[in-house]
This record gives structure tokens, C-alpha cells and sequence, in this order.
């Protein structure tokens, strides 16, 4: 699982929805594993707009990566390959292949198994 | 919840994707023209949703948008994460894993024909609806193209037609040279949608039809998420 999935992921369980708890989901035991992807940087320009700042730094200091800066880069810092490369690896290069992403309003686990993130619901919280 | 509903498609729809996946995937390759129409008019950037993405073949038609795929069968999610840049999780439709009115599009191709009553699936479009965000006075809302099957069909090899009956059971049957007759059979639930019918259930899903059509055997629909007047 591409570590941007996590920005537009959320907990299944309807209740969870209305809780800003529940967003970003918590990463634990996460096992990265690094796939060099092309580097499209208009790609990664384009999709910076629609990215939650604030829940990508959670993200990303949850996976151990080094503290992104406090704001989202805008206008300028968008031109800036090194930037846009640091992203890019970030997002769409660093896979999560097995672990667990937890709800902080439910505390319910979902697993990660083989680089897929499975949000099927036990019965009882359907 | 009808969990009597849950279990029936669990096993007349889940199950049998997971155990003909890899046959299904090599079998579908070839996004719709109108699907890969939709895709390829979105705007660089744009971030949406593929529900119920089988193999993943549509998101190969645009690499400048991102799109967050899912389906409730790990084998064909497996298949469809190696398409990029996109990103594929196992998601139940009724149950998506995503917040309100985040997205900018949504597709759902053949899918909601799998839900087995009329609550399930205007309950389904509700869903992927409510995930894509709503126009405002200045910008227009996001919107979801849907794909259901059609009853009206009789040029088809299946060949039913108006009158019909709409909730059937359709074979896929696969070469396996240690079965008894060289074949396995698989038979998978479908509700076959008849002409207005996918319109009607957008409407009651909270969704405003946008456009709608007829193509390849299917009805399908662009719809946005009904604003208040």
C-alpha cells in the first residue's frame, strides 16, 4: 500500500466518519519496502493541492520518515525537484507491505497483508 | 442490515470472484469507450475512486489522475495494485473506507448489478455518492459514472429482453482439465437493470443524473451529488 493511500483512507465504520479521530488512521508494525516508480513531478504537482498536510505529517512521522515541513509546499516550492522528488518518494515509492492501520475514534485494527490494506468490517460493527 | 442478503452475495458474488479471478482478469482488458471517455476528460490531478475495481483495467487510461481503487476480492485487488500511480485496497461497496465529500469522481462499473435487493443497492450509489464532493455556487460538484447490466439486451449472446426476468444467476464456466467434464462452472448473482431503473436509483441515492446512456450491453449514468435549491 502507496503511502498517499493513507490521506484518503478512512475508518469503515460509519459512526467513526463524524469523528476527527478517526482521520489519519494510525499506522503500527508497519513493514516498508521501497518500489522505484517513474518520477512523473507534474504528477506530484498536480495531486499536492488535494493532500491533508497535516494528516500526511502524522503519516509520515508514524513511519519513522524525517519531520516534513509544517506547511504544504505552494506555488515556488512546487517547482523545486528536490522537493517534488522527496515527495514522490514518500507517496507513491514507500509501500507499506504488512502491518496494521488503527482507528484513533474506534480503536478498530485493519489489516495489511502482501501490500494490500483490507477494510472489510466484522459483523459486528456493520 | 439483511445479513440473510449479506451471506447470499458473500456467496454468489464474493466467493466465486475470488476463485475466478485470475481467469476473469485475463478475460477483461479493454476499458468501455465511455468509461475511458470519462477518465481521460478529468483534469491533471483530480482524485477519485474505481469501486469495485476487479483487475484494475481502468486505471490504465489516465496516469495524471489519482485514483484510490477497491475491491471486496483480495485476488483481483492484488492484480489491480500493479497499475501506477495508482493505489488498490480490499473495500466492502455498502462500507467504503473513505470520508464525505472528499473526491473529485468516482466510477462503480458493473458492480451495483451484483447487490441483491433494491435497498442494497440504492444503499450502494448512496455511498460512493456521498464520498464525492458537492458543487458549490462557483464550482461544480465531482462527479460518479455508474455501470449497471441490462435487461434489454437481445442482440446480445445472453439475449434477454424487456419482460424478463431481472434477478438471475449467470454461469462463468472455465477450462479445467482435472474436473469430471474438462469444465468448471461458477454461477454468479446479477440483477439485471431495466431501461430508468439505474436513474431511479441515483435519484433515491441522493444523486442528480447528470447524463445517461446505453453501451455494450449496459445502462449506464453520470450523476452529482443533489444540492439543496
Amino acid at each position: 500500500m502507496k503511502v498517499i493511500t493513507a490521506n484518503f483512507v478512512t475508518c469503515a465504520v460509519k459512526e467513526c466518519k463524524t469523528s476527527p479521530a478517526s482521520f489519519p488512521l494510525h499506522f503500527h508494525d508497519a513493514e516498508l519496502e521501497m518500489q522505484e516508480l517513474d518520477f512523473q513531478p507534474e504528477f506530484i504537482r498536480n495531486v499536492i493541492p488535494r493532500i491533508d498536510w497535516e494528516a500526511l505529517r502524522v503519516t509520515a512521522n508514524e513511519l519513522g520518515f524525517p519531520t516534513l515541513p509544517e506547511s504544504k509546499p505552494e506555488a515556488g516550492a512546487l517547482n523545486d525537484e528536490q522537493t517534488l522528488k522527496d515527495l514522490h518518494r514518500i507517496l507513491l515509492e514507500t509501500q507499506v507491505m504488512e502491518g496494521k492501520l488503527v482507528c484513533g475514534n474506534c480503536s478498530h485494527e485493519y489489516t495489511i497483508k502482501e501490500g494490500i490494506a483490507n477494510f472489510l468490517l466484522p459483523s459486528h460493527l456493520v | 442490515m439483511t445479513s440473510n442478503a449479506d451471506e447470499y452475495e458473500q456467496q454468489n458474488v464474493h466467493e466465486v470472484y475470488q476463485h475466478i479471478a485470475q481467469h476473469f482478469s485475463a478475460t477483461r482488458y479493454k476499458p468501455w469507450p465511455i468509461v475511458e471517455q470519462y477518465l481521460q476528460e478529468l483534469p491533471a490531478g483530480a482524485v477519485g475512486l474505481d469501486v469495485g475495481c476487479g483487475n484494475g483495467k481502468n486505471l490504465m487510461v489516465n496516469r495524471n489522475v489519482f485514483i484510490i481503487a477497491s475491491d471486496r476480492s483480495e485476488n483481483l485487488a492484488q492484480i489491480a495494485r500493479q497499475h501506477q500511480p495508482h493505489t488498490a485496497v480490499v473495500a466492502d461497496i455498502l462500507h467504503l473506507p473513505h470520508r464525505d465529500a472528499q473526491f473529485d469522481f468516482a466510477i462503480c462499473i458493473a458492480v451495483v448489478h451484483h447487490l441483491s435487493t433494491p435497498e442494497r443497492r440504492v444503499q450502494a450509489i448512496a455511498e460512493i455518492i456521498r464520498t464525492v464532493r458537492p458543487g458549490s455556487g462557483t464550482q461544480p460538484g465531482g462527479t460518479v459514472l455508474i455501470y449497471a447490466w441490462a435487461l434489454e439486451q437481445k442482440h446480445s449472446r445472453r439475449g434477454w429482453d424487456k419482460g424478463d426476468q431481472q434477478d438471475i444467476m449467470v454461469p462463468w464456466v472455465r477450462k479445467t482439465p482435472s474436473a469430471p467434464n474438462g469444465t468448471q462452472t461458477f454461477n454468479r448473482y446479477y440483477h439485471l437493470f431495466e431501461e430508468g431503473e439505474l436513474e431511479r436509483d441515483i435519484e433515491k441515492a441522493g444523486g442528480q443524473v447528470v447524463t445517461s446512456g446505453y453501451e455494450k450491453d449496459n445502462w449506464w449514468a453520470i450523476a452529482t451529488p443533489k444540492t439543496s435549491p
